[in-house]
């Protein structure tokens, strides 16, 4: 149990700095950036209390607003993600999720990608709806959502393969 | 009562959620709005801290590009200089009466955005070395943006590259005002708005701040003309402006601060009574 909690804490302190000192910079063509922190949401341990999870993904979003002065644009996005994620685990993993036996680093690649990638789309669209603010600027706000969810779920699929799926 | 109890302990997520939520949608309109964005923002002494730390690593790779760019300031200023000494030669100066205007801080750039809609920088001077709300912040080649929020250490920079920015500039050649917008779309290229027909404007032409605004020095280059067309209405001209500054590159900037800002605040205040 307590390793659960520190292991959560690690991930959490970790890509909230990777997020801040090297994602927010990349600027991919300009304006492309992954998101990477919200790798923090999708390993959340599921057996968890869903409301631990809230309050975690709401405090990671705001201490990355707090570093990219974009007000509480990545809070509502990360609490969004947090909340539909019993139904994107459901979707994508069936059978699995109502047997509570998920465990990320024996799953199957497919279901993996299916589960991240609907999260993904998921949280920019709203990150980038709330940061644009102008439903005249839809194009842009579509436009961006998938470039950089497309960088995203890569770098998330990469990330989540090397660091969890070794430990056999 | 105990159905309201019941009713909360069933739907306590969806409730916690709806509230997480509208907190961080209260947060977001409020930093859309000029000068309300005081909680969330990057000018503090944690932000600060880390964004220093990288910064003191970050710089050493830009130590060339930062020489080269000095080095041809120095150029200019010496220039300056050599010209000046020369027209003032003849006349007598009393220098009790060469009060200074502005007063000049360099900083460093902590942290740089230009990717999102509404960008902001932030600079490792604030309160303690008296940097203030609305001051003019510029590098060499040009302005960057407006002080708009400090902590005692650090300071927050409406970068031009904001929806919210709102800049007085001129056209170099002539003395025809406009206001400095940015549409969000490139960060080599800002929007001059709201400028005369009767202007001439011609591609390639400079444009510079106005000084009317007394918080930049007139005459500051902002950029040249990169094309123009009549505003929909058809009395104005809307202007793109390519940028002297690449705001992608940002190190060291100036801050300005015009001495004489109260005195001119207090005037144009009192005439409007």
């Amino acid at each position: 149990m307590n390793s659960v909690l520190a292991v959560n804490i690690v991930r959490f302190v970790l890509l909230l700095l990777v997020q801040v000192l090297i994602c927010n910079h990349i600027n991919f063509f300009g304006y492309i950036n992954p998101y990477i922190y919200i790798i923090f949401i999708f390993l959340f341990p599921i057996r968890e209390e869903r409301l631990i999870l809230l309050l975690a993904s709401f405090l990671l979003g705001m201490m990355i607003d707090l570093f990219s002065d974009s007000g509480g644009v990545h809070a509502a996005a990360a609490v969004s993600l947090a909340y539909v994620r019993p139904i994107l685990l459901k979707s994508s993993f069936g059978m699995l999720y109502e047997h509570q036996s998920i465990k990320f680093s024996t799953t199957e690649i497919g279901s993996l990608i299916s589960y991240i990638s609907l999260g993904t789309v998921v949280h920019h669209l709203i990150l980038f709806s709330l940061e644009i603010f102008n439903i005249s600027n839809i194009l842009l706000i579509l436009q961006k959502t998938l470039f950089s969810s497309i960088f995203t779920i890569i770098l998330s699929v990469l990330i989540i393969i090397l660091f969890s799926r070794n430990k056999k | 009562m105990q159905q309201i109890f019941n009713f909360v302990i069933r739907n306590k997520t969806f409730l916690l959620f709806i509230l997480l939520f509208s907190i961080a949608l209260t947060l977001t309109i409020q930093s859309h709005s000029y000068h309300r964005s005081k909680f969330i923002n990057s000018a503090n002494g944690l932000t600060g801290g880390l964004y220093g730390a990288m910064n003191s690593v970050d710089q050493y790779f830009n130590l060339k590009t930062e020489n080269d760019i000095l080095a041809e300031e120095n150029k200019l200023l010496r220039e300056q200089l050599l010209n000046f000494k020369t027209t003032i030669d003849s006349t007598f100066i009393d220098s009790s009466y060469a009060k200074s205007k502005y007063r000049v801080t360099t900083a460093d750039v902590y942290k740089n955005s230009y990717a999102a809609t509404n960008n902001y920088l932030t600079l490792n001077k604030g309160k303690k070395d008296s940097i203030k709300r609305d001051l003019g912040v510029m590098t060499s080649n040009g302005i960057i943006g407006i002080i708009d929020n400090t902590s005692n250490k650090y300071s927050r920079v409406l970068s031009i590259l904001n929806k919210k920015s709102r800049i007085n500039a001129k056209i170099k050649s002539t003395n025809h005002i406009g206001s400095l917008k940015w549409n969000g779309d490139s960060p080599m290229f800002v929007q001059l708005e709201d400028v005369s027909q009767f202007a001439p404007v011609k591609i390639g032409d400079t444009i510079e701040t106005g000084g009317e605004s007394s918080i930049f020095p007139k005459g500051i280059g902002i950029g040249t003309i990169a094309s123009f067309e009549t505003d929909i209405g058809g009395d104005t001209y809307n202007i793109e402006v390519k940028l002297f500054n690449d705001m992608t590159n940002v190190g060291k900037v100036y801050i300005i601060e015009n001495l004489e800002r109260n005195e001119i605040y207090n005037l144009e205040n009192s005439t409007n009574e």
